[in-house]
């Protein structure tokens, strides 16, 4: 399936590619530095007992994106 | 967003390096938050440099000395970043560092067990200056979870030399120097130079020439260049400070970089869309070297600490165990701190015994026994006593955990609650630290980023106790609330009642901060990401030998130094009459009416005020206090302690209000001093002075009118 949808949608254990990053300003080049560009492949983790955040596997690191950032982040699941 | 209103600004980017000679060479140690920068300092300097697994320890320049053949190097441990287009304070510090500087050399410090992620500020440093070594650390962790890294491919792609080293048992750190001393000398390195795509390049070499003939060799023009075209405001603000002109005023650049927007304006690229490509130019360079340089063995390489997050951070487990540790902490500092502090306070005891003989036989006057002893040596005694066990205990276990990679993982926990309190997740990093020392907490606000978030966390930080507040906080649970309990199960019980307490000061943490947030410092939450960080096994020993030799004993000798004039002083009041009633007496009948309401009394009160220097005397102070106004006694232990403090009126509704207000009043004197420097501002640190007080003043207040009402005393 290619669908296109955000990066908080995805469910633990399935992987992405990123399409697209909405986010803009500061938070748009925090992710570019860690490596979330176009093609990038992540894979989600893990939730926080709460259900937010959510630990995504990003370039071999593990990084938490609250909701409202990773909702920004356009995804199509592999 | 909320970025000016605050007014915080930021003193530290200055750095001034002290050469001992102009032959010194000066290193920078950069690197993504994490990766072992300040152990590759410790390393390299034998200094002391804190040490935990999580990103964002290091939030200040720090620097060192260390010779190598012969040469003297001054290294610099800068604070961690991901790149060099800096977003917050501490990267700023690290950016301009490594930019304007001028470092001899620059070590950019990996993870080899994430090297792909690393390779972006590696690549963004080789592109300032040629002088860059790469030091490929964590060897070890890489090995055990069976990553190769083909370091003849990743120095051929890189065009700068790369030495792989386990800093923390110090392996290969000589080939390190070794390999920065070589720099000077030798010419096989040709760093890799970035290609972006051809409009960038095109335009580079519009404004390129301009630039050179401008500066010279003071700083890399094709780098300067792309920076000017990009116009990365906080670095040219920085670049201009450094100049001392600002280099897109000069007039044959200022054309140029028109010519190289307008140019790249018509090939699409401008704003946004330009530093997309710049970035991710960077980013698929990183990735090219590492496919040709990195070999995963197995895919599920940290299959492990998958494992132990999902039971760490899962919906049932996660809370649960987050307070069985803090549970299982409690206990053993107050288990393990039984037996020493009463052998010690036997020791110093029977010496103060031994004192008094010798004042005696020496023939001191009265007056002069009764300082020195009475006043000085026994407030001394009391601190070692009752304040040295746990803190010896508890710091070293919390560091284990910080050593651990835990600390990210409660605030992946409890970020949900910092963000209905629309603050930042990381605060619940700074909130940790809290629990060692509160001036270390507030000093690690720095990695917040937002300036509104950044206050809140700072403001709040000393709700959470603090090492010197814990030994408060047991002593007087053991007293109160524990005593009717059968023995084997009083230190659980005491540890039930600690962990409460400090649940009671995160809650606080929360609610106090979610009240700033819609009052005095409104605004919404702002985004960040937090790593993860790989769990790591803590060095025991090392960590053990680290945080009695250097935090526990510091923090006690600053809690001495402050005791022993306290103690002259409470000897002095006890005993210097004014109308017949000691000033002692004078003073805490003055406190008294206004103590009472909060469910103290005046001793108590001028204890805690008296203790504004150092949390550590405030239990000491009262005992002092006590005892000079009544008759003398011996005391050898907590029990018959107690009952000084019942003979003097306290009540289990004193000793909640004691253990609330320790919980929540002012922050001590250095801590109120680091909020000063941190903020820059006088008003902040009065806000930060009144809001626990006040918080504490009203809880108190509410707890003792409420027991009164009920008449439960």
């Amino acid at each position: 399936m290619n669908e296109i949808s955000t990066l908080n949608s995805l469910s633990v254990g399935q992987t992405a590619t990123v399409k697209k990053l909405s986010s803009t300003g500061s938070m748009r080049r925090r992710l570019q530095d860690i490596g979330l560009i176009e093609g990038t492949q992540v894979e989600c983790l893990q939730k926080s007992p709460s259900g937010d955040p959510i630990a995504y596997l990003i370039r071999g690191a593990v990084i938490a994106l609250r909701q409202e950032d990773s909702r920004n982040v356009m995804i199509s699941a592999n | 967003m909320a970025a000016k209103p605050t007014g915080i600004k930021w003193i530290d980017s200055g750095l001034t390096i002290n050469k001992n000679n102009p032959d010194d060479r000066v290193i920078a140690l950069a690197g993504n938050p994490n990766v072992g920068k300040s152990t590759v300092f410790n390393a390299l300097t034998g200094m002391n440099q804190h040490t935990g697994n999580w990103p964002g320890k290091t939030v200040t320049n720090a620097q060192g000395k260390c010779s190598f053949d012969g040469t003297n190097y001054i290294m610099v441990d800068i604070p961690g970043t991901y790149s060099l287009m800096a977003h917050s304070a501490e990267e700023e510090v690290a950016r301009d560092f490594i930019c304007f500087g001028n470092p001899d050399a620059v070590i950019v410090v990996c993870d080899a067990t994430c090297l792909e992620r690393n390779m972006n500020l590696v690549l963004q440093t080789i592109e300032i200056t040629d002088h860059v070594v790469v030091c490929i650390n964590l060897m070890d962790e890489a090995k055990k979870k069976h990553i190769h890294i083909d370091f003849g491919s990743l120095q051929k792609d890189l065009g700068v030399p790369v030495v792989g080293v386990t800093a923390r048992s110090g392996k290969k750190l000589g080939k390190l120097m070794e390999t920065v001393g070589s720099l000077k000398t030798e010419n096989f390195i040709n760093p890799i130079r970035l290609k972006y795509t051809a409009p960038i390049e095109e335009a580079i070499s519009i404004v390129e020439p301009a630039v050179k003939a401008c500066l010279g060799d003071k700083l890399n023009a094709r780098w300067a260049a792309l920076k000017l075209i990009d116009c990365d405001e906080s670095l040219l603000k920085s670049m201009s400070d450094y100049l001392g002109f600002n280099l897109a005023e000069e007039e044959s650049i200022a054309l140029k970089i028109r010519k190289a927007r307008q140019f790249l304006k018509e090939n699409g690229l401008s704003g946004e869309v330009l530093r997309d490509q710049i970035v991710s130019c960077l980013i698929i360079t990183a990735e090219g070297i590492c496919a040709d340089a990195v070999s995963f063995e197995s895919s599920t390489y940290n299959e492990r600490d998958r494992k132990i997050d999902r039971i760490l951070t899962s919906k049932w487990s996660g809370y649960p165990l987050m307070i069985l540790l803090l549970m299982l902490i409690f206990y053993i500092t107050i288990t393990g701190a039984n037996y020493p502090s009463s052998l010690l306070s036997d020791i110093l005891f029977r010496f103060q015994d031994i004192l008094l003989v010798f004042f005696k036989q020496i023939g001191a006057p009265e007056w002069v026994t009764g300082m020195l002893v009475m006043g000085i040596y026994r407030v001394l005694a009391w601190v070692v006593s009752v304040m040295l066990p746990p803190m010896a205990i508890f710091f070293p276990l919390f560091t284990l955990l910080e050593d651990l990679g835990y600390l990210p993982r409660i605030a992946f926990n409890l970020d949900k609650y910092f963000k209905k309190a629309h603050t930042c997740g990381k605060q619940a990093l700074t909130m940790c630290m809290g629990f060692g020392c509160n001036a270390c907490g507030v000093a690690g606000c720095r990695i917040i980023d937002s300036p509104r978030e950044r206050l809140i966390a700072i403001i709040t930080n000393s709700f959470v106790p603090c090492n010197g507040r814990f030994p408060t906080l047991i002593a007087i649970i053991t007293m109160f609330f524990v005593g009717t309990v059968s023995a084997p199960f009083q230190s659980f019980f005491s540890t039930c009642l600690l962990t409460g307490t400090i649940i009671l000061g995160i809650f606080m943490t929360f609610a106090i901060s979610k009240f700033l947030s819609v009052t005095i410092l409104k605004g919404i939450p702002s985004s960040f990401t937090l790593e993860l960080p790989p769990y790591r096994r803590p060095q025991i020993g090392k960590v053990i030998v680290r945080s009695i030799c250097d935090r526990t004993l510091f923090v006690l000798g600053r809690a001495v130094a402050v005791a022993a004039p306290a103690g002259l002083i409470i000897w002095l009041m006890a005993n210097i009459h004014v109308g017949g009633i000691s000033l002692l007496l004078r003073c805490s009948t003055f406190l008294d009416p206004f103590a009472h309401l909060l469910g103290l009394d005046g001793v108590i009160l001028l204890a805690f005020i008296l203790g504004f220097p150092a949390n550590e005397i405030v239990v000491p102070i009262i005992i002092m206090a006590y005892m000079s106004t009544g008759s003398i006694m011996e005391f050898s232990s907590l029990e018959e302690l107690k009952t000084l403090l019942l003979n003097n009126g306290w009540t289990w509704m004193t000793a909640v209000c004691t253990m609330l207000f320790s919980l929540m009043h002012w922050p001590c004197s250095t801590t109120c001093l680091t909020i000063r420097k941190e903020t820059q501002s006088w008003k902040w640190t009065a806000v930060s002075f009144a809001v626990p007080t006040v918080t504490g003043m009203v809880i108190c207040f509410l707890f003792a009118s409420f027991v009164r009402l009920l008449g439960l005393i």
